[in-house]
């Protein structure tokens, strides 16, 4: 037998061509890369153990001491150590938070989308509604309600984003769904629900996917912020943004307490954004080749 | 035109109605609902914190609660404040010109540059300054902006001393434009980061769509000097994505400002609502919510209707 | 002659024309307007007509993959038209489709022979290992290699899609597929591979097929018989010989003279209807026909002809055959 139009391995492989070439997004993949495994072997490279204080050891300057190496905060605890640790509760929140927000947003937009009629007016509606509040407004007076844990945080936060990413799916769904391999389906008696989720769903990955990854930047952007605010998470628990809360009171004297956890934040968040960005480019369906 | 007008305002109404229920909603999901903050406060008995609620008429059911409350909102009675008892709606608007003036500023600053960039970026396409404006947009746009704001107090304010942390004016100078000109800078700056990332990105690619059409060959086979065919041809086309961006942008902004002024102590709308939030002071709060989702609707209205007048096709429709 | 498979009666499918902005009903697309069809088992019935005459329509609403807005589509004695979505499930099983494109009509995301397991899972037909044998056995009959289950839409070719896209409908044995175009999309050389399957398949399993055409020429390898449509109306029905060689109905005529002849120097003479075929949307009063027609006369403006038997299995709609 032969096939004509090219393997999967080459399919995939000229959208890794694509993507190869956007060298902001392979920084940003590489970005993403060592920020997670950072995260998850931070027990085992935190020097120190991120909780314990000793007042003598009070604002170690950074590369000064080597039992320290990016200095101590106010507490006399280790900076790096709380770095790290932080990063896992920040990059945490920031993935729960995306699987909210993809779930939430695929489930609505695949409803609105395929259903049509009435569910769509009403769903629709309803994203049109969420959209007038500016979101940091609605996240942080749900955050205030809800007892701060990690799992509250993260939902708050996915719940309060979802809204464009059911746009960008139900757009996608409305344009599958007028496929012939849909009304196949429907021929074979399938239902509602197998259509939904077995037929149109894994053809929505590729925007699904993008949608995903510009949302854990934001999701950590919001961490960091109701943290900051004091909504977030609770002290002793590091996430980058409560550290950023307590260097502030020491801005003028030791800002690199300041200055660190900020440069995480930026670089987790310009890691995702540039990965989404190519992952855009690289998937974008208007360049495919797909016949 | 008019016709056009009137269906478009005829389509806010479900809006705000769902803006209003979720507003309505939001309240009651409070932990201990609308008068948690009185249970809290020790000297107050419950016998009281009864009254308060019959008062208030939370004693009512729930779709009589909120049709009082929506209508309220509707004719200007938006509650009162738990500390002080002022009307909310006082509140919200006695902060509103300092949330406008720092909007206003930052959307003039990010909107020139923003455009300038975009533009200057789609004339000369892939050279050196488009490569580096589109990069630096995609930074700009990762920037989380209230750390922005510290290092930006950290360098302007505390190390280089040109400039105030914070506030809207010096003590004692209430009222001097120079003092609050000084004041409005910084915020300003990050407040005006991440609008000009978004309209240099978004202007380049309404002026890259809009060159490549058909007029725009015609204009310059016919001779049309290029500032000409920018102005004249390009300008108005690629317009239309824009102003629809500016409509968008307004939660946006509000957010941005939000944040900002929470950095920078500027005594706005977004510090009211982290002031509010500290205190529980729950009427503000959905007051605000409310506030904002109108404002942001009349934003996406105007913008409409913005479009609307400058292309007659989309009157059509 | 014993109870059709298939009787389609005064089928209609009109679809609202709304306004954009308060979706109020301004007009109405009338794409099937009062279709009569019938189809005996083992028989092979072509629609044929230009593009936009409703045959399309027609098929998927036999399927009811569009709702009909009006008619009776009689299965197997039982009208289907008004069932419910559960109540149609048995007689998904009856009647299969067949699609034009070979791209959109296999899911991109799934291999083959998960399309092909799709029908056994949807009526829970055996388990895991017994749907790969059936898939197997699938692939075998509509000649493709066991191996090509664990392959994706997108590595064969138009052809060989088609071959996956018949394998799908033949899957719960059928008794009726109506074949929507199914070889226009091919290749001229995969057309004919693609029909004598199908023909042979016909033959095997005895199936009756309701094949939609814009091309008489595939027709007239297929068919039965003909039902020729214009404007969301059947005009002539006849069988195969008897509408080549004598067609009644001046758009027949039209659509015949059309065709290229095989024999050189045998020519008919070519009778291009004038003008363009109207809008659905507003179709000329009377017979739709009679503004393109060389025959028309103040009548056919007026009154939309009946549809009269002027031969065994032939009927024509036009006033020229009127008594």
């Amino acid at each position: 037998m032969s096939a004509t139009a090219a393997a999967p391995e080459s399919q995939a492989g000229r959208v890794w061509a694509r993507f190869r070439r956007h060298r902001l997004a392979l920084a940003g993949g590489m970005v993403v890369a060592l920020l997670l495994a950072s995260a998850l072997f931070a027990p085992v490279l935190a020097p120190q153990d991120p909780t314990l204080l000793d007042t003598a050891l009070r604002f170690r300057a950074p590369f000064a001491d080597w039992h320290f190496p990016l200095g101590t905060d106010e507490l006399g605890r280790d900076t790096l150590s709380r770095l790290l640790h932080g990063g896992r509760v920040s990059l945490t929140v920031g993935l729960v938070a995306m699987v909210t927000t993809v779930m939430t947003g695929a489930l609505i937009g695949i409803a609105a989308g395929y259903l049509g009629g009435i569910a769509d007016t009403v769903l629709m509606r309803f994203v049109d509604t969420m959209l007038c509040f500016p979101q940091v407004f609605l996240l942080l007076v749900v955050a205030a309600f809800v007892p701060p844990t990690l799992v509250s945080i993260s939902l708050v936060i996915g719940l309060t984003s979802w809204m464009e990413v059911s746009r960008i799916v139900r757009a996608e769904i409305l344009h599958l769904k007028e496929q012939d391999f849909v009304a196949a389906a429907r021929a074979l008696g399938a239902s509602r629900a197998r259509i939904m989720f077995r037929e149109l769903l894994p053809n929505a990955a590729a925007p699904i996917l993008v949608a995903a990854t510009l949302k854990v930047a934001s999701a950590v952007l919001m961490e960091s912020y109701i943290s900051y605010l004091g909504y977030g998470v609770q002290p002793p628990l590091a996430s980058w943004g409560n550290m950023l809360t307590n260097a502030q009171g020491y801005f003028d004297t030791v800002p690199w307490l300041a200055i660190l956890p900020g440069a995480a934040i930026t670089l987790t968040v310009m890691g995702f954004n540039f990965l989404g960005d190519g992952l855009r480019d690289a998937l974008d369906p208007r360049l495919r080749m797909d016949p | 035109m008019i016709g056009f007008v009137a269906r478009r305002l005829l389509q806010a109404i479900p809006l705000l109605i769902g803006v209003s229920l979720i507003g309505f909603g939001l309240m009651h999901l409070a932990p201990g609902g609308p008068l948690a903050v009185y249970t809290l406060n020790p000297t107050i008995q419950a016998q009281d914190i009864e009254r308060i609620r019959i008062i208030f008429g939370l004693d009512q059911p729930i779709h009589v609660q909120y049709v009082k409350w929506a209508t309220g909102i509707f004719s200007g009675n938006w509650g009162y404040t738990f500390f002080g008892g002022r009307p909310v709606l006082d509140v919200i608007l006695e902060r509103l010109p300092a949330t406008l003036l720092l909007m206003g500023s930052a959307l003039s600053v990010a909107i020139l540059l923003g455009l300038s960039i975009g533009v200057l970026g789609a004339v000369k396409r892939y050279s050196v300054f488009d490569v580096l404006a589109t990069t630096g947009a995609l930074f700009a746009l990762s920037f989380p902006t209230f750390w922005f704001g510290l290092m930006a107090i950290f360098v302007f304010a505390i190390e280089l001393r040109w400039l105030p942390s914070g506030g809207m004016w010096e003590l004692g100078e209430e009222g001097n434009i120079l003092s609050l000109l000084q004041h409005l800078v910084l915020p300003t700056l990050v407040l005006a980061l991440v609008i000009t990332a978004t309209w240099s990105r978004y202007s380049r690619s309404a002026f890259l769509e809009v060159m490549h059409q058909d007029y725009m060959r015609t204009a310059r086979a016919k001779g049309v000097p290029p500032r000409a065919r920018l102005l004249r041809h390009a300008f108005p086309n690629a317009a239309k994505p824009l102003i629809a961006l500016l409509g968008v942008e307004v939660p946006f902004l509000f957010s941005g400002a939000l944040v900002t002024e929470t950095i920078f102590g500027w005594p706005g709308m977004g510090r009211l609502f982290v002031d509010a939030l500290g205190m529980k002071e729950y009427p503000v709060l959905m007051g605000m919510m409310m506030f904002t989702a109108i404002f942001v609707i009349l934003g996406n209205l105007l913008a409409d209707i913005a479009i609307a007048a400058i292309d007659p096709r989309v009157r059509l429709r | 002659m014993a109870e059709p498979l298939l009787e389609v009666a005064g089928l209609q499918v009109h679809f609202p024309i709304r306004s954009a902005l308060l979706r109020r009903r301004i007009g109405t697309v009338r794409a099937v307007d009062g279709v009569n069809l019938s189809v005996a088992r083992g028989e092979t019935l072509a629609l044929v007509g230009e593009s936009g005459c409703g045959k399309t329509t027609t098929g998927k609403a036999i399927l009811r993959l569009i709702e009909p807005s009006g008619g009776s589509i009689r299965f197997g004695g039982e009208d289907i038209a008004r069932h419910s979505q559960a109540q149609l499930a048995p007689f998904r099983r009856r009647m299969q489709i067949v699609f034009q494109d070979p791209y959109a009509s296999l899911n991109p995301r799934m291999t083959v022979g998960g399309i092909l397991a799709a029908p056994f899972e949807i009526h829970r037909i055996g388990d895991a290992r017994d749907r790969a044998d059936r898939v197997a056995a699938l692939l075998r009959t509509v000649g493709l290699p066991p191996e090509a289950a664990r392959r994706y839409p997108h590595e064969f070719s138009g052809g060989q899609r088609q071959r996956i896209g018949i394998a799908r409908a033949l899957a719960l044995e059928p008794e009726l597929v109506i074949g929507d175009e199914p070889v226009s999309a091919l290749d001229v050389s995969i057309q004919a591979q693609i029909i004598n399957l199908m023909k042979r398949l016909q033959a095997e399993l005895g199936l009756a097929y309701v094949m939609i055409s814009h091309n008489l020429a595939v027709v007239s390898h297929v068919a039965d018989r003909v039902a020729v449509m214009y404007l969301g109306r059947v005009v002539e029905t006849a069988p195969r010989e008897t509408l080549f060689f004598d067609a009644r109905h001046p758009y027949t005529q039209a659509l015949l003279s059309a065709v290229p002849e095989p024999v050189p120097g045998r020519r008919r003479a070519r009778q291009v209807p004038q003008g363009d075929v109207p809008s659905p949307a507003s179709p000329p009063s009377g017979c739709h026909f009679h503004p393109r027609c060389p025959h028309a006369m103040p009548r056919c403006a007026q009154e939309a002809p009946a549809s009269r038997i002027v031969a065994s299995g032939h009927a024509v709609a036009c006033h020229l055959e009127a008594p």
